[in-house]
């Protein structure tokens, strides 16, 4: 009787996994949908280790701090996670996927890391959090905003001057561009507004 | 004529279920993603042929990152493909002959000298700007999603290409002159890449194809025509009114994507080369 009950409630919750949508930029009212609270402390505990997960190229900034998870989906059976790439030919994405599957394998006999198109990522989703440590990385931070233009002269993240110049709109990575600080005599990368 | 069976699948593809079953529609609609990706594709090994060898560093880094970008959407459209035909995105980007792909004629060049790739570059990321504006609104969700990205990527190739066709004509002389002829040489092949295709119809009706091909290519027109003419590049065509656009060449559209030349079967050879050698190799 009990077993035929467990199955039934497992049955369910396959039906109907609690799924997490704060990273989805149209997500209105309900962040969690059909979410028991057991299972909304076992998420809290996802992103908590999600945030743990470094970017593979800038170790000091996570996954989380990039914006780049949109979904967690979780029962007892099966944990879900959609990844967006910041850039679609990102050469970390694959180790990046492999990295947050190693990390949460611990919650759910299977865990599935996809990566998702339905929306772009874009430069905006990256935390302020996020921004700050990159900025301490020596990086500097998007432009905020939509506007995809390389700034004409932005501030060197070593000393802050706004003497500075492009140096090439192509850098080490698809993400970066490469500029000059005049005062300090540093090139550095800034990241394209995407 | 588009059956009414096919009216509900489009509207089905909306709310972003990737399956189409039906045959005819798959048909056409396998044949828009092959174009796309493989425009991508070929455009993206032709950069990498600058590696290493660009006049200049700043543009060996640029070309590379352009190859780079290129060939990872032509990636994620072969996986949209693959997922439609039953396939697997290696198999169609290297497992065909080369009479297979279906890339522009504009693409069947070899790089040439610098102010070819540059010229070529900048007819290709213009009109491809203009096409993913219409299909960022297709009902076909994944293709849509997609380009939601490659657009935004796109954008600093674009900027970057337009920047280099301003550097060449401004500074007169021989570099104005090589642009000129690449572009003359190049017009009649940049215009297939709006060549029409059979089944363009039925993905006009089901809204996965926004704006009829000719269409999009007349807007394209229209959108480079003030930056070219300031710059007294060539741009030849005659504005019949009305905002269009008729060429002064002849034209042949018909072959555009279908005949490829000796200069893409070299590229053929050298991008296949591993694949052939070990079928089924993994990265």
């Amino acid at each position: 009787m009990t077993a035929v009950k467990d199955s039934r409630r497992r049955a369910k919750e396959v039906e109907e996994p609690c799924v997490d949508r704060r990273g989805e930029s149209e997500a209105t009212s309900s962040v969690l949908s059909s979410c028991r609270d057991t299972q909304s402390s076992v998420l809290s505990e996802v992103w908590n280790a999600l945030a743990e997960v470094p970017d593979p190229e800038i170790p000091m900034i996570s996954v989380v701090d990039l914006g780049i998870i949109r979904r967690v989906e979780w029962d007892d059976t099966h944990l879900r996670v959609e990844v967006m790439p910041t850039f679609v030919a990102c050469p970390a994405l694959d180790i990046i996927r492999e990295t947050i599957r190693e990390r949460l394998a611990g919650f759910a006999p299977t865990v599935e890391v996809v990566t998702t198109f339905a929306e772009p990522w874009t430069t905006e989703r990256i935390t302020p959090e996020g921004r700050r440590k990159l900025r301490a990385s020596g990086f500097a931070p998007p432009i905020p905003g939509e506007e995809m233009v390389l700034p004409v002269a932005p501030a060197c993240p070593y000393c802050g001057s706004h003497h500075t110049a492009l140096e090439n709109p192509f850098g080490p990575t698809l993400c970066r561009a490469i500029y000059y600080c005049h005062d300090c005599r540093q090139p550095f990368e800034q990241f394209k507004t995407v | 004529m588009m059956s009414p069976e096919f009216e509900v699948r489009g509207a089905r593809m909306k709310t972003g279920t990737p399956r189409t079953p039906n045959p005819e529609p798959r048909t056409a609609l396998a044949e828009l993603l092959l174009t796309l990706a493989d425009d991508e594709f070929v455009l993206g090994f032709w950069d990498s042929e600058w590696t290493g060898i660009a006049p200049m560093l700043e543009e060996d880094v640029a070309f590379s990152s352009l190859a780079q970008d290129e060939i990872g959407h032509a990636r994620v459209l072969y996986e949209i493909l693959a997922e439609l035909t039953h396939d697997t995105a290696d198999h169609i980007a290297y497992g065909r002959q080369p009479e297979e792909y279906r890339h522009a004629r504009l693409l069947d060049h070899s790089r040439t000298d610098w102010a070819f790739s540059i010229a070529r570059r900048f007819l290709y990321d213009t009109a491809d700007a203009t096409r993913l504006t219409v299909l960022a609104n297709s009902s076909y969700a994944p293709l849509a999603g997609i380009v939601g990205k490659i657009r935004r990527e796109e954008t600093y190739h674009r900027m970057h290409m337009e920047a280099w066709v301003k550097r060449l004509a401004e500074a007169g002389g021989e570099a104005h002159q090589r642009l000129s002829v690449a572009l003359e040489t190049l017009w009649p092949d940049a215009l297939t890449i709006f060549t029409p295709f059979d089944g363009e119809e039925e993905l006009l009706n089901a809204g996965i194809l926004p704006e009829p091909l000719m269409a999009i290519q007349q807007r394209w027109l229209g959108e480079i025509a003030s930056f070219l003419q300031p710059l007294g590049l060539p741009f030849p065509f005659r504005e019949a009114g009305g905002g269009r656009y008729t060429p002064t060449f002849p034209i042949t559209m018909d072959s555009g994507r279908i005949r490829h030349s000796d200069d893409f079967r070299w590229l053929w050879n050298e991008f296949t080369m591993v694949y052939r050698a070990e079928p089924g190799a993994e990265w």
